[in-house]
């Protein structure tokens, strides 16, 4: 209690300091004047009754001494001085200062903004309240063929699971798609969310004006209502707070805006309108499963728990409804499905954590690096400073008091690194936020909040930690004081050479990992170039989307499917007429690669005649095209011919099927002509009329699956049992002018002249989806490459340095064997080879490290394993080369030694 | 314990002592009383009075103020506080007990410790 109360006092005395030191002084100086005032009474002269006074007070400046040792706090007092000189010293060599700095910036600068992005996505909960008893519903199949096994959810489940469950607080279906906003001057086509009631009730993100869903509103027939999220409602709508009761045409139904959500809510694909979606009781039945449950647990349930509830209602879901029109319900049954429920972060985050840790960790060895670098700086600078420290050890200062000294200017650096590293890491996350790849979850919500704060301020300390007692220690080691009657020309000990060259081997090991890493993600990104992807020069390709929604302007297209086919092929014929423009395809759904970049996922099936499709094998894909596609897209056509219009507006039942597909049901391609297929038990034959070349529509990484391709107009589909047409797709145009403002604009002109109030969304090029097919990969690739990059630099600074000085220290030595005729050209090789050997080591070190630390990286790689000996080859050589050049360098410097002015310069 | 803790432990008792016989003094003024009392043991250095005086202070056993002294010179005076007082009798109880074990040693014949 009364230690407590004197450092409070204490730290009260040293925040008022300079006013207490006056008091001192007054109060001395009054019993030095009372003291002598006394002496003067005894008889003494003035001038001795003072001195007598001053010599029975004793040594003033002790006294004070004392006096401040015991109000103020020293230690703190130490501190700030130290750093002081510290700074001062920094200042005085503001080379040396700046490349630390500077190398300490980019290495904890790196290491922020990367644990910036892992915190955002990885570790901080999402963005709803109690975020944590949010799980995403799912389900296994293992009798599924030609499934991965998971599965979501059905309509049927909804009701069953809704219910029913004992372990749900909430509980809803979710999907997401486009959704047509007509009656506007630019009809657009919007991110919508189609939620069940039960979902935003889960989340539990009150709306920021007007109301959720109610239970009603799942009800087919009741009023048609949307809910607008706010960043649609800012753009749109400019923020009018009267909005709640306006009419809104969606999909062509006038709907009824009812709410509108914060602009903290967040969901996936950032929807701008949510839209309820109804499941009619009397219709559903156990199949389509194209919804995502999201469910919010009862307090204390845990996923284990609720999974044993959804076995219990799958059993009941599987009897309580009919299978859909053309199954048996024995079929479902040999789907054997289970339950999967999973924390709805971990539906959310996904895959992207590998990728996420694997940068984090090789820009943890770059700061390692960096740490290591810095440290042979300081010790070069501690060999400079050993005459200053050997005089301060003999004058008497302490081994601790310097050494502390030394880790407070390592720290000072540290932090000043840190702050400086702060600042690019908040420029990185600005950038990466802007242009990251959006197939990375949660982007919006990276920034730098304490957590990331407390992070750069303990790794900037560590390091600071970290290079700082590599020095000490080294230092300690010297034993400077002997060191002081040694005159300046002799070297630093061999203690110090050791040193530095295990750092210098350490940061080529280090580099050498990194290296390889950002090798083998080039390669798998060459890799993946080099698939063929069905399509030539896509950039020459603009996609472009529109539909014709169903019951539009009723009465006017009057819902004929061979009339909306004829305004799709009057929009193509226009189209194909724009200067530039060499040709022009149709394709039902999303465009080529769509599926890829933004995550869907079809489930449809195929069937030959002559074939039983064995189980657990990929379920061949179909989509709707009109003739022209495969020479837009630059798909060869293997065998057989292509549609014609004929095919189309005569509804014959013809089919085109890939080359593997074909291959894998008839053995060649030729055989598959004439072969009937159909997509549903309920749907005609189709005659295969043509075999076209694989399509990687599902990205690169993946096989090309087996795909079927029927015409966009036909009499029967699936289990629909009149005409159909596709309503929504996608034109491919092939232009020279794909991707300029200027074809987009007449593209958009083109299609309004045909049908003024058509929506136009979704532009891109064909190229723009390849590459954000990838994007993963060339994510990983461009950071590790910086990584890397960074890596080599540093390590080939540190090779520099140590031989430049070593050649500086040697100067005389060189001189003298210059003096006695040795060679240069030999002098010279023999620093190169020192630095040659230092390579070779980190080298062989970094070889097996990366051996076994590139297998953590193994998922990310496509088509190269983690051990390609090509990548390693060229990496080792690119280092010993690098290692050289930097050796040869300095090495040329000893070359250029005079040896007169060498020995004469000491 | 070192030396000066010792001599700074028992100044720092003659410095309450004083202050409870003689109230409020000023720095100069205790001085000189222990001086008188103790014969020499401050002569040396009377200045290593106010270190003492200083960690009392922060420890709350004494409380200062300036005023006015004789012939009119501005002076701090140092007074008791009632914890200082509190403190003077323990440690003078404790002083008294070690004082009275130290003499019984040192008044110890050779018989007595057999």
């Amino acid at each position: 209690m009364k230690a407590l109360r004197r450092f409070f006092q204490r730290l009260i005395s040293w925040t008022t300091s300079a006013r207490e030191e006056e008091i001192l002084r007054t109060e001395i100086e009054d019993h030095i004047a009372r003291q002598t005032a006394d002496n003067l009474r005894t008889g003494m002269t003035a001038i001795e009754a003072r001195r007598q006074a001053l010599l029975k007070f004793g040594n003033v400046d002790a006294i004070k001494e004392g006096y401040r040792d015991q109000r103020g706090l020293p230690f703190i007092e130490t501190l700030l001085r130290d750093t002081r000189h510290a700074l001062r010293r920094l200042r005085r060599t503001p080379a040396f200062t700046a490349a630390v700095l500077l190398t300490l910036a980019l290495g904890i600068g790196a290491n922020t903004a990367i644990f910036g992005v892992i915190d955002s996505i990885l570790i901080r909960p999402l963005a709803y309240p109690n975020a944590e008893a949010l799980v995403g519903i799912w389900h296994t199949s293992s009798g599924r063929p030609g499934s991965d096994g998971i599965e979501s959810c059905s309509p049927s489940m909804y009701f069953t699971y809704r219910e029913q469950n004992r372990t749900f607080q909430q509980f809803g279906l979710w999907n997401s798609g486009g959704a047509n906003v007509t009656g506007v001057e630019v009809p657009e086509v919007l991110r919508a969310l189609f939620v069940t009631y039960g979902v935003l009730d889960a989340l539990d993100v009150k709306p920021l004006l007007g109301r959720w869903f109610s239970p009603a509103e799942d009800t087919p027939g009741s009023p048609e209502t949307v809910i607008l999220t706010y960043g649609y409602w800012q753009r749109r709508f400019n923020g009018d707070r009267s909005i709640l009761g306006r009419a809104m045409t969606i999909n062509a139904t006038p709907r009824t805006v009812i709410g509108v959500m914060p602009q903290e809510f967040r969901f996936q694909r950032d929807p701008e309108l949510i839209l309820p979606a109804r499941f009619d009781r009397s219709e559903v039945n156990l199949g389509t499963f194209a919804y995502r449950g999201v469910a919010r647990l009862k307090p204390g349930v845990t996923i284990a728990q609720a999974n044993a509830d959804l076995a219990r209602l799958l059993e009941i879901w599987l009897h309580a409804w009919p299978p859909p029109p053309g199954f048996e319900r024995a079929g479902f049954q040999d789907f054997r499905f289970g339950p999967k429920v999973q924390p709805l972060k971990q539906e959310i985050v996904g895959d992207a954590g590998t990728a996420l840790w694997v940068v984090m960790g090789t820009l943890g060895l770059v700061l390692l690096i960096v740490c290591a670098n810095v440290a042979n700086l300081f010790l070069v600078r501690m060999d400079t400073r050993r005459q200053e420290l050997a005089i301060r050890a003999a004058l008497g200062a302490g081994w601790r008091r310097i050494t502390q000294e030394m880790l407070v200017e390592c720290m000072t650096l540290g932090v000043l690194g840190g702050t400086l590293g702060l600042g690019l890491a908040y420029t990185a996350l600005q950038i990466l936020v802007a242009k990251g790849p959006d197939t990375l979850p949660r982007l919006h919500e990276v920034a730098i909040d304490p957590s990331v704060l407390a992070f750069a301020l303990g790794i900037s300390v560590l390091s600071g930690a970290l290079f700082g007692l590599i020095t000490v220690v080294k230092y300690a080691d010297a034993r400077v004081a002997a060191t002081l009657g040694a005159g300046r020309t002799i070297g630093p000990s061999r203690e110090h050479h050791r040193a530095r060259n295990t750092l210098v081997v350490v940061q080529v090991a280090l580099a050498l990992v990194l290296l390889v890493g950002a090798g083998l993600m080039i390669r798998t990104f060459q890799q993946l170039r080099g698939v063929q992807p069905g399509f030539t020069h896509p950039e020459e390709i603009q996609i472009v989307h529109s539909s014709i929604p169903q019951a539009f302007e009723a009465g006017k297209i009057a819902n004929d499917p061979v009339r909306v086919m004829r305004m799709w092929n009057e929009i193509r014929d226009k189209l194909a007429a724009l200067p530039g423009v060499t040709s022009v395809g149709f394709s039902g759904g999303p465009a080529p690669l769509e599926p890829a970049v933004l995550g869907f996922r079809n489930f449809q099936r195929l069937y030959a005649e002559d074939k039983t499709l064995p189980s657990g094998q990929a379920s061949p894909e179909h989509r709707l095209i009109a003739p022209g596609f495969f020479i837009t897209m630059g798909t060869r056509l293997i065998a057989g011919r292509d549609f014609t219009w004929a095919d189309l507006y005569e509804q014959r039942h013809v089919a085109i099927v890939s080359e593997n597909l074909a291959r894998e049901w008839w053995n060649d391609p030729r055989a598959a002509l004439g072969k009937r297929v159909r997509e549903s038990s309920l749907a005609p034959w189709r005659e295969v009329v043509g075999v076209v070349e694989n399509v990687h529509d599902n990205g690169m990484h993946v096989k090309a699956p087996g795909f079927a391709y029927l015409p966009a107009l036909m009499d029967r589909y699936l289990v629909f049992d009149h005409q159909y047409v596709t309503r929504a797709g996608a034109f491919v145009i092939r232009s020279n002018r794909a991707g300029t403002e200027g074809l987009l604009k007449e593209v958009q002109q083109a299609i309004w002249s045909v049908n003024g109030r058509q929506p136009v969304f979704f532009v891109n090029t064909l190229d723009t989806l390849y590459d954000r097919s990838m994007a993963q990969t060339s994510f990983t690739l461009v950071m590790l490459a910086i990584a890397g990059g960074m890596a080599l630099l540093l390590g080939i600074v540190g090779i520099y340095g140590v031989i430049a000085y070593v050649v500086s220290q040697k100067t005389r030595e060189i001189g003298i064997r210059i003096a006695l005729g040795a060679q240069r050209a030999v002098v010279s090789q023999a620093f190169v080879r020192q630095g040659l050997l230092l390579a070779g080591a980190g080298v062989a070190l970094g070889l097996a490290a990366a051996a076994g630390l590139t297998q953590l990286m193994s998922s990310l790689l496509f088509g190269v394993t983690a051990l390609d000996p090509l990548t390693y080859t060229v990496v080792a050589a690119l280092l010993l080369v690098v290692s050289v050049l930097a050796s040869y360098l300095p090495a040329r410097r000893a070359m250029m030694v005079e040896p007169v002015s060498a020995l004469r310069g000491e | 314990m070192k030396d000066t803790d010792v001599r700074q432990g028992t100044l720092a008792l003659m410095v309450l002592k004083t202050l409870d016989v003689l109230g409020p003094l000023h720095g100069y003024g205790i001085a000189r009383r222990i001086e008188q009392i103790s014969g020499d043991l401050l002569t040396v250095n009377q200045g290593t009075l106010y270190p003492v005086l200083l960690k009392l202070e922060q420890e709350g056993s004494i409380a200062s103020e300036w005023g006015a002294s004789d012939n009119n010179r501005k002076a701090r005076f140092y007074k008791l506080t009632r914890q200082g007082r509190k403190q003077l009798q323990t440690e003078a109880r404790r002083w008294e007990q070690t004082a009275a074990i130290i003499e019984r040693f040192f008044a110890a014949k050779v018989q007595d410790l057999k």
